[in-house]
Parts: C-alpha cells; sequence; structure tokens
C-alpha cells in the first residue's frame, strides 16, 4: 500500500520495500520497549511523536529547508560545532548509527571485527535505508577512533564527505590544531551554504544550542531526584532525538516536559518503586534505536538515572561562552568549549574518570554499567581505569561489552541481574 | 513424597544440561532430585515439582524465567546463578570467598565479601568456551565416556598445549594431533589444561581469595580439580553434589523468604 512519504522516499533513491521492513521492525521495537511503560510524562508524547515521523516529517521539514536553499549537514561525532552550521542557517543532523540492519552489506567492505556503529551507518548507506544520509549536502567525519578515521576514507566514495582532525591530547599545540581545523571547517561550511557566517550569526547560534544543552541539562537535574520521576530510556531517547529535531522547537517541547518533571519532583512521584536501585551508564554512544542496555536494565529491577555518554552528558555538559564580541572572540569560546570534551580518544582522559566518579556521586547511584561496543578500542580499553576509580570510591561497576544483535541479551540480563542483586 | 507438609520451601536451578531441585524444611535439605533439560525444560521442571508439596519456589539458571506466571501455581521468585551460587556455596562452606561454577554452558568466577556478600563476578560470553559443553564436545571426538573423561586425562604422559579454546577449533586441533599419532590420554589431557588456563585468567580477574569452592557439574572431572589446585597453587574445595549448589542457593533464598 503506497504511503503518504512514498514519492519523497523515491526521490531520495531509498530501497522501498527494505525501508518499509525497516520501519515496522523499529515500530515494534518502540512498542515494546517504550510504549509498554507504565506512568509514562504526557510531554513524552511529543517523542513518540517525533520518532513514528522520525522517517516522515523531519524529513519533509529537512527538504523543505533544502527548497529554500539551505544545506544539510550530517555528522558522527559531538566533535563537530554545530553552533558553524547553524550560522550559515544550514540544518545539522547528528545521523544515528544504532540499527543492525544493513550489517551484511558493511561487512562486505569492513572487516568484521569493526564496531556496530561505524558498521551501522556504512551498512545504512549502502543498503540505501536512512534518508537523513541521503538528504545530506556534505557528511562531516572526524579522526576520533581510528576505525572511523578509515571508514570515512571508504565512505567517501559514496556520499560527499569532509573530514576534521580532532587532536589526541590536550596541550597548547594541540589546542592550536583544533582552532585551526575550526577555522577550516567555518570555510567549509561557508562554501557549501555560500553564507557568510557573522560574528552575529554565530552569537545567535551559539545560544540557540546553548538553550538547548540548557533545557537538557535542565532535564538531568530533575531526573537525578529521589525517587526518579523518568525513566532512563526516556532521557536516552530525548538525548537522541536531540539530535536531529528541530533545535527550537526540541527546547521548547522539552521544557514543557521538564514543567511537568518539576510537579511529579515536588510532589515526590517516582517513576518506580521507593528502593528500586539507581544506576548510571557510562561508555560508548548509544545511537536510535539502540535501547538494548537500558531496557535490559530497567527490565531487571533497577532505573537508569545518568547517562555518561556523547549521547548524555558529554554533550550538554559544557556550554560555549555567549559573551564574546568579535567573531574571533566567538571561534575562541568555541574552541576553548569543543576541547573539554572527555571522548575516550583522548590520551591521557583523566577528566573523564573524574566527571564519572562525580556524576555517580551527584546521582546517589548503587552502581555504574559500563558500555563499551564490541570492538571498540578506546572505550573498551578505557574502562578498565574508569572500574579502578570507582572502585576507589567506592562504587561498584559492571563492565559490558555487546553490540545492536539480540543474541547476547539473554547472557547479558543474568549478568545485569546479577549486579542488580549485587548494588541492592 | 506427596505427603509432605508445606513448611517446605523449594530451590530449582534450570540449567543446560540437567534440572536440579533442592527441598528445605527449616533451612536443612530434606530432599533432592534432578531430570536432565532435554528440549522440553518447562515438562521436565513440572514432574520435578508435581513430585512434591511446597509452599515456596525460588528459580535459577539460564531458564529461571520458565515457571513465571504459571497459571494456578504458587508464585515463582527468580535470582540469578550468581546469587544462588553464592548463598548454596555459602551455606556448604560458611568462609568461602571464592567461588567457581563451571555448568553445561557457562563459567562464572565469584567473589564474596567476608560477609558473603557478592563483591564481583564474572561470566564467560556468547560461546562456550571453557565450558562443560566443550569438555562434552571433546569428549566425543575422543570417544571416551564423559564421566569417565577426567580421569582418562590424567593417565596422560605428556604435558601438550592445546591453543584452540573455539570449541570447533579444538575439536579439529584434536583430531590433526591425533592423525600425528599423539596418544589420545594426552590430547584429553592438553584439551582439560586449556579449559583450567580459561578458567584461571577468569579467576584472576575477580582476585582469588581462599577458601574456594568449586561447584557446578564440571566439578565432578578429577582432572579439572587436579590441574586448577596445581596452577593456583591452593585447595580448590569441591562440595559432596558440586551440581547441586544453584538449586540449594535458590531454596536458601526461599526459606529466607518465607522466614520474613
Ligand atoms: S565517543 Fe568520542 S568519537 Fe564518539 S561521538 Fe563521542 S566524542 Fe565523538
Ligand atoms: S564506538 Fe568506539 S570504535 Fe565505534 S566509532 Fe565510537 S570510538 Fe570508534
Amino acid at each position: 500500500m503506497p504511503g503518504p512519504y512514498d514519492e519523497m522516499w523515491e526521490k531520495l533513491n531509498l530501497d522501498l520495500s527494505a525501508h518499509e521492513h525497516l520501519l515496522q521492525v523499529l515500530g515494534k521495537f518502540y512498542g515494546d520497549i517504550y510504549l509498554s511503560q507504565q506512568g509514562r510524562l504526557k510531554g513524552m508524547e511529543y517523542l513518540d511523536f517525533v520518532l513514528s515521523e522520525v522517517h516522515g516529517l523531519r524529513i519533509q521539514e529537512l527538504q523543505a529547508a533544502k527548497a529554500q536553499g539551505r544545506k544539510i549537514i550530517g555528522t558522527f561525532c559531538i566533535f563537530v560545532p554545530e553552533e558553524l552550521i547553524l550560522a550559515a542557517d544550514g540544518v545539522c543532523v547528528g545521523l544515528c548509527a544504532g540499527a543492525e540492519i544493513g550489517k551484511e552489506a558493511a561487512e562486505k567492505i569492513l572487516p568484521r571485527n569493526t564496531c556496530a556503529l561505524i558498521k551501522s551507518f556504512v551498512g545504512f548507506k549502502l543498503s540505501r535505508l536512512c534518508p537523513y544520509i541521503e538528504s545530506c549536502d556534505l557528511v562531516v567525519g572526524e579522526t576520533t577512533c581510528d576505525g572511523k578515521k578509515k571508514a570515512y576514507e571508504i565512505f567517501e566514495e559514496y556520499a560527499p564527505v569532509y573530514v576534521m582532525e580532532i587532536p589526541q591530547m590536550k596541550q597548547a599545540c594541540d589546542r592550536d590544531l583544533w582552532r585551526a581545523e575550526v577555522v577550516r571547517f567555518k570555510a567549509k561550511v561557508e562554501e557549501i551554504t555560500g553564507r557568510t557566517i557573522t560574528a552575529e550569526k554565530l552569537r545567535e547560534a551559539v545560544r540557540l544550542v546553548n538553550a538547548r544543552r540548557r533545557v537538557l541539562k535542565r532535564l538531568n537535574e530533575l531526573r537525578a531526584a529521589v525517587p526518579t520521576p523518568i525513566s532512563g530510556r526516556d532521557v536516552l531517547l530525548i538525548n537522541q532525538v536531540s539530535f536531529y529535531d528541530d533545535p527550537v522547537r526540541f527546547t521548547a517541547k522539552i521544557g514543557e516536559l521538564c514543567d511537568e518533571l518539576e510537579k511529579r519532583v515536588r510532589a515526590g512521584e517516582g517513576v518506580v518503586p521507593a528502593g528500586t536501585p539507581r544506576l548510571m551508564l557510562s561508555g560508548c554512544p548509544m545511537a536510535v534505536p539502540n535501547w538494548k542496555l537500558p531496557y535490559i536494565i530497567e527490565s531487571s529491577g533497577a532505573v537508569v538515572v545518568g547517562e555518561e555518554s556523547c549521547i548524555g552528558t558529554r554533550n550538554i555538559r559544557d556550554l560555549v561562552d555567549e559573551t564574546g564580541q568579535t567573531l574571533e572572540e566567538l571561534l575562541d569560546a568555541l574552541v576553548d568549549r569543543y576541547m573539554r570534551i572527555d571522548c575516550a580518544c583522548f590520551t591521557p582522559n583523566r577528566e573523564r574518570l573524574e566527571h564519572i566518579v562525580q556524576m555517580a556521586r551527584d546521582l546517589k547511584v548503587n552502581g555504574v554499567i559500563h558500555f563499551a561496543l564490541n570492538f571498540c578500542q578506546p572505550y573498551a580499553m578505557e574502562a578498565f581505569k574508569v572500574g579502578r576509580a570507582l572502585e576507589k570510591a567506592g562504587i561498584p561497576m559492571l563492565p559490558i561489552e555487546t553490540d545492536y544483535s539480540m543474541e547476547d541479551v539473554e547472557q547479558l540480563k543474568t549478568r545485569v541481574e546479577a549486579f542488580v542483586e549485587m548494588v541492592r | 513424597m506427596s505427603e509432605r507438609p508445606s513448611a517446605l520451601v523449594a530451590g530449582i536451578d534450570i540449567g543446560s544440561r540437567s534440572i536440579e531441585l533442592v527441598l528445605l524444611e527449616n533451612g536443612e535439605v530434606v530432599h533432592w532430585d534432578l531430570l536432565p533439560t532435554t528440549y522440553d525444560p518447562l515438562k521436565q521442571c513440572r514432574s520435578l515439582l508435581d513430585r512434591v508439596q511446597v509452599r515456596r519456589v525460588v528459580a535459577t539458571g539460564y531458564g529461571r524465567r520458565l515457571l513465571e506466571g504459571n497459571p494456578g501455581q504458587l508464585e515463582v521468585r527468580t535470582i540469578t546463578e550468581i546469587q544462588a551460587y553464592a548463598l548454596g556455596a555459602r551455606h556448604l562452606v560458611p568462609t568461602a570467598r571464592t567461588i567457581l561454577d563451571i555448568g553445561g554452558q557457562d563459567t562464572k568466577a565469584i567473589l564474596l565479601t567476608p560477609e558473603g556478600r557478592v563483591a564481583k563476578f564474572e561470566m564467560n560470553d556468547r560461546c562456550a568456551a571453557g565450558t562443560g559443553k566443550f569438555l562434552e564436545f571433546m569428549a566425543v571426538a575422543l570417544q571416551i565416556p564423559l564421566e569417565e573423561f577426567g580421569a582418562f586425562a590424567l593417565t596422560a604422559d605428556k604435558r601438550i598445549t592445546v591453543s584452540s579454546m573455539c570449541t570447533v577449533f579444538a575439536e579439529s586441533e584434536a583430531t590433526s594431533l591425533m592423525a600425528r599419532g599423539e596418544k589420545p590420554a594426552n590430547i584429553a589431557l592438553g584439551l582439560h589444561l586449556a579449559v583450567v588456563s580459561r578458567t584461571v585468567a577468569m579467576l584472576r580477574r575477580v582476585g582469588i581469595t581462599p577458601p574456594l569452592v568449586f561447584a557446578g557439574g564440571v566439578a565432578h572431572n578429577p582432572a579439572v580439580r587436579r590441574l586448577l589446585e596445581e596452577a593456583l597453587g591452593q585447595e580448590v574445595m569441591v562440595p559432596e553434589q558440586p551440581d547441586l549448589v544453584g538449586a540449594l542457593g535458590a531454596a536458601l533464598h526461599a526459606w529466607r523468604l518465607s522466614e520474613d
């Protein structure tokens, strides 16, 4: 049966029947994991709606923006300064890469022992399943981990790719490198969009993105209450949606949701029974629709109250200083803010350990579950140090390595349940 | 059995190879039973439970959820194998600090606090390397009955190294060793050594603290026991019925619940 968006999808050159299958799987998954929850907030209806229209309405909006001459720029990493894209009237979409579909296609050109995230974005492109990638005028890669770095070289043959060099350390010379990269990226964005980034435009963009970060910070402060008023799954979804929704609308909607949360917190209403163990997730990003681990945790008698991850606090902790007057000052502010990101691709990366311990304390968690995607060296290796730092602080940690497939769900359940029994 | 007073509580351990049942009265074991898991584990659980009358059941093992929401039956609670082995082993050896369980499909290493709470645990992941299943496959490959496999390995006159831990690769490695004329007993010992070295690595990750209790079906195997003691340089305590430890732990949990 032809649907309302078929024509648009066809124009975007999607594989219609495979895409239909993807939407069905996603819908079923969403129903099981999200819609089945008890005591959900009214404000989550917006998220349900956005997700149900993830390949529909939002793509239509992107096409409309394109028709007005705006450019769509896709990113895979929170290191890419979105502010520059917005300052040039571009639309920034964080490309998700959280589904297993397309894995077979990806494995034809990538080694099998590549992390699921990389396989996913390559797989999506090769199988023509992602209307976001297909809408992009530019896809921005970055030199974070080796897997991504080399994958972009291959990806380049299928999509317009631009790669930013991300430093590996945080010394003065690294900041210089990063500043040069930010300036180079600004020029690239200006070239693609045909617009000039002025101080005024950049300040406006900085404010816009800061506002979104602030509302997400507010959400995180509210959910830190004991008992927690919202499920970890729902907060993860909100973070995920923040990467591709319209920032102004999103900020307003999450603001409303926070008002609702505030009432709950004031009334002392929790989303789970009192005494439910509180856990924090830490590690690799969980891109849509990777809800596997939070779902397992929250079906094992615990609740997730924090995500120390790029689709979580790493993306919102620091704001860009808005007080700069000149373009140079604003660029410096941007450079400084992004240099503070504590990704495991950096060495050394002590800030992350401190952040994790602090966060675990602030959130009053019973334990931390460290999540690394299989074959992700930076995070899997850092898990050791994270575990030690937490141990010193007297906080138990369970390290999990997994991917997007469902074959290890039973084993994961046993591990997670045993951990919950242990920390209770 | 059906005439038993319902002061009884039961623990049932639904594993990949067998299902064990332990009944307690006032915290003491009064009855135990076991059946192979087969392809219809639920039926096997029912037949074990049908023979007894209990007022509470706690299930553990990888099939622990099987009995949940069983219509018309008493409420069945679940605990993980980790918790069950901790409780069971601690009951048998009150000073136990480390527990090793090698079952049909997985291996677990558990570190306990001095008070007996779980402090840390490790489990093997997706594959059967180093578990009972591995030994089972290898026994078949060498055409030795599983129950005798350990004793057979101990008749070896030489230590050879089997490098593959993958069940499939190890089997082909064993086959090629045989083709080269290696004595089957030596190959068997090599396979046991492989299991033990993997197990020791897991134990070291949780941090071995004596006394160490070795439970699960593979604890029956004398070669694994001896090689473990050798590798660790410490005594390995094996309960009389090592495969009942999980069910015992579950039963103890059931008893605690009914005391509350
Ligand atoms: S984990 Fe590191 S590489 Fe991945 S999105 Fe975050 S900052 Fe980028
Ligand atoms: S999850 Fe790890 S391996 Fe995968 S892209 Fe991110 S940093 Fe690289």
